[in-house]
């Protein structure tokens, strides 16, 4: 009796030590960020070139802008075949064979690590233009970005009600103003927090962005050139080992950090199903 | 009329969704292509040396892949051993020991860990843990039991050790998060039965709810393990990316070398050599294919875990 007690009371002390210990490397990670990372920022850190190598200085402001279009094309190119898709499974499969390859297509995708998205942008795009470009970045994270809003879209539909489908169709409506404004309307919020989520995902990829957007030192000069992005940043500067770029590193994951947890947490904050 | 061109609309509709559905599936096709396409002359050119050479050397055209490939599978491996009693704790404590009130906290922490971008885990690893490791860690285990192999020195603060346990901080979300999931849905009537019979709450756990959630945890831990396998910017740049590991040396502090590691840290010079590049792609084609693998075997068995 008492050694079942005992046992049952040191699995409660163990489980309840690791669960906090789990808690350490995030504080450490978000505390370790904000000190260092804080003292480089500025203004000028935020809005200007970096500076030539050698001179004190300078900033990352290319780097933000072009995480942004990266982002922004990528979301152009995601979201619609996202949500196409999603709506497609959802609506108009009826299984076919289109819709069962397409299932096999994106849950495969969504298992496949990004590093290789970005070998296949390369091989698909950069090879075939002969340089490098942010537009195969931003095809590449769109891949990631499809199945994640596929999914969520998806589900979204599946959960609204026979009554109110069969409610719709006995207004005389075609199916796909029912697919469209009242299917969809009601599955808006998941859709919405799916994009949102991407979104922050693929802001914190880097891997897809190495050999298809690599780096430039300039301001974007149009969206079928290399650009700088923040991620590609934080590893080249990290990885240098000057003191000085190092610093901007920190600086530059500070603010790729408040952007990916902030939409995180907005959407933790926002959504029904916080568990 | 108005019946006619609703039946246009619902046409055009239906074709736009088809249209994308095709775009998606052949980008997924593309992807398989576009990576054998690539890597074929160097599997025409090195054969079975991709797998199972032993050194890398792009002067010469040497090109093997066995230690990124090890180094791939054991850090992966290592970081699941840690990483599943770690979460299976966690989901114990959220879903039995722990007060209701701390729940919010606990997934709240798990979705933040899962949400930091990698490559911050990275220079992280690379500039606060690691020379944090190295002098109160691995220097005096070096010192004391060094003599053992796996723990010999000279301590790299860049090593497998490193990754490994940085990939353990990354997964964990992921498998205790599920782990929660399917532990919340052990039947109740169950769980009482017990309860009844007057086990203890760690007996419930261990004849109630782990035994329901075997299959579902198993699946966990090999989505977790998949992301592991692909895990690129942290592990790039806290394993220091040598080939020591495991032919030179066998230590776990020493550096060593991932297929994505190499991958990234060697693909842009690569460019100019298509034998090199081409081999890059392979290791890539093979991390692709252990990958799919892995997933598919996740696949199956949540699915059979639906049934009970």
């Amino acid at each position: 009796m008492n050694m079942r007690r005992t046992k049952d009371l040191l699995m409660k002390l163990t489980s309840t030590l690791i669960t906090l210990i789990m808690a350490v490397p995030l504080l450490w990670i978000i505390l370790d960020v904000i000190i260092k990372g804080a003292s480089a920022l500025s203004l000028d850190f935020i809005i200007s070139l970096p500076a030539p190598f050698g001179e004190v200085g300078g900033g990352i402001g290319n780097a933000i802008l072009g995480t942004l279009i990266i982002n922004a094309m990528a979301c152009v190119i995601g979201l619609p075949l996202g949500i196409a898709t999603g709506i497609y499974l959802s609506e108009y499969s009826n299984g076919s064979k289109i819709s069962a390859l397409l299932r096999t297509a994106i849950d495969t995708l969504s298992g496949i690590p990004s590093i290789i998205l970005g070998l296949f942008a390369f091989s698909l795009i950069v090879i075939r233009v002969g340089h490098y470009t942010a537009l195969a970045a931003a095809f590449a994270l769109s891949i990631i970005m499809i199945p994640v809003v596929s999914k969520a879209t998806e589900e979204g539909m599946k959960t609204v009600s026979v009554d109110i489908r069969e409610g719709a169709i006995a207004l005389g409506l075609p199916k796909w103003v029912i697919t469209i404004k009242i299917v969809l309307g009601i599955a808006k919020s998941s859709v919405i927090t799916s994009s949102l989520l991407a979104f922050a995902r693929i802001s914190g990829e880097t891997a897809p962005l190495l050999f298809t957007s690599l780096f430039s030192y300039y301001w974007p000069r149009g969206l079928n050139e290399p650009m700088a992005s923040l991620q590609v940043l934080i590893y080249n500067y990290a990885m240098s080992g000057f003191e000085s770029w190092v610093v901007k590193a920190w600086g530059a994951s500070l603010l790729l950090m408040l952007l990916v947890l902030s939409i995180n947490i907005l959407v933790r904050r926002f959504s029904t199903k916080v568990g | 009329m108005k019946y006619k061109s609703n039946f246009f609309f619902e046409k055009i509709f239906k074709t736009i969704l088809k249209i994308t559905s095709l775009i998606v599936i052949g980008i997924f096709i593309l992807l398989f292509y576009s990576l054998v396409e690539r890597s074929i002359p160097s599997l025409f050119q090195n054969g079975l040396e991709i797998l199972f050479g032993t050194s890398w050397d792009p002067n010469f055209e040497i090109f093997g892949g066995a230690p990124a490939i090890l180094g791939t599978l054991f850090s992966s491996a290592i970081a699941l051993i840690f990483a599943l009693p770690i979460s299976l704790c966690i989901a114990i404590f959220y879903t039995e020991y722990g007060p209701v009130r701390l729940r919010p906290f606990i997934s709240g922490i798990m979705d933040l860990l899962a949400a930091i971008p990698s490559v911050i885990y990275g220079i992280w690893g690379l500039w606060t843990l690691s020379p944090i490791l190295k002098i109160n860690f691995q220097e005096p285990i070096i010192a004391s039991i060094g003599f053992i192999p796996i723990f010999s020195g000279p301590a790299y603060g860049l090593s497998i050790f490193l990754a490994s346990l940085i990939l353990t901080i990354m997964i964990t979300p992921i498998i205790s998060s599920i782990s929660i999931d399917i532990f919340s849905k052990t039947p109740m009537h169950l769980r009482e039965g017990m309860f009844a019979l007057g086990a203890t709450k760690w007996e419930v756990i261990k004849n109630v709810v782990f035994p329901f959630a075997k299959r579902g945890v198993f699946a966990a831990t090999i989505l977790g393990l998949g992301r592991a396998l692909g895990e690129t910017m942290a592990v790039t740049m806290v394993i220091g990316n040598s080939y020591l590991w495991p032919f030179k040396s066998v230590s776990l502090f020493a550096s060593a070398s991932t297929i994505t590691s190499k991958i990234a840290s060697e693909f842009p010079e690569s460019v100019v050599n298509l034998i090199h590049n081409s081999s890059l792609i392979s290791l890539a084609l093979i991390l692709l294919i252990i990958s799919i693998s892995i997933n598919f075997v996740a696949e199956i068995i949540s699915k059979k875990s639906v049934g009970g």
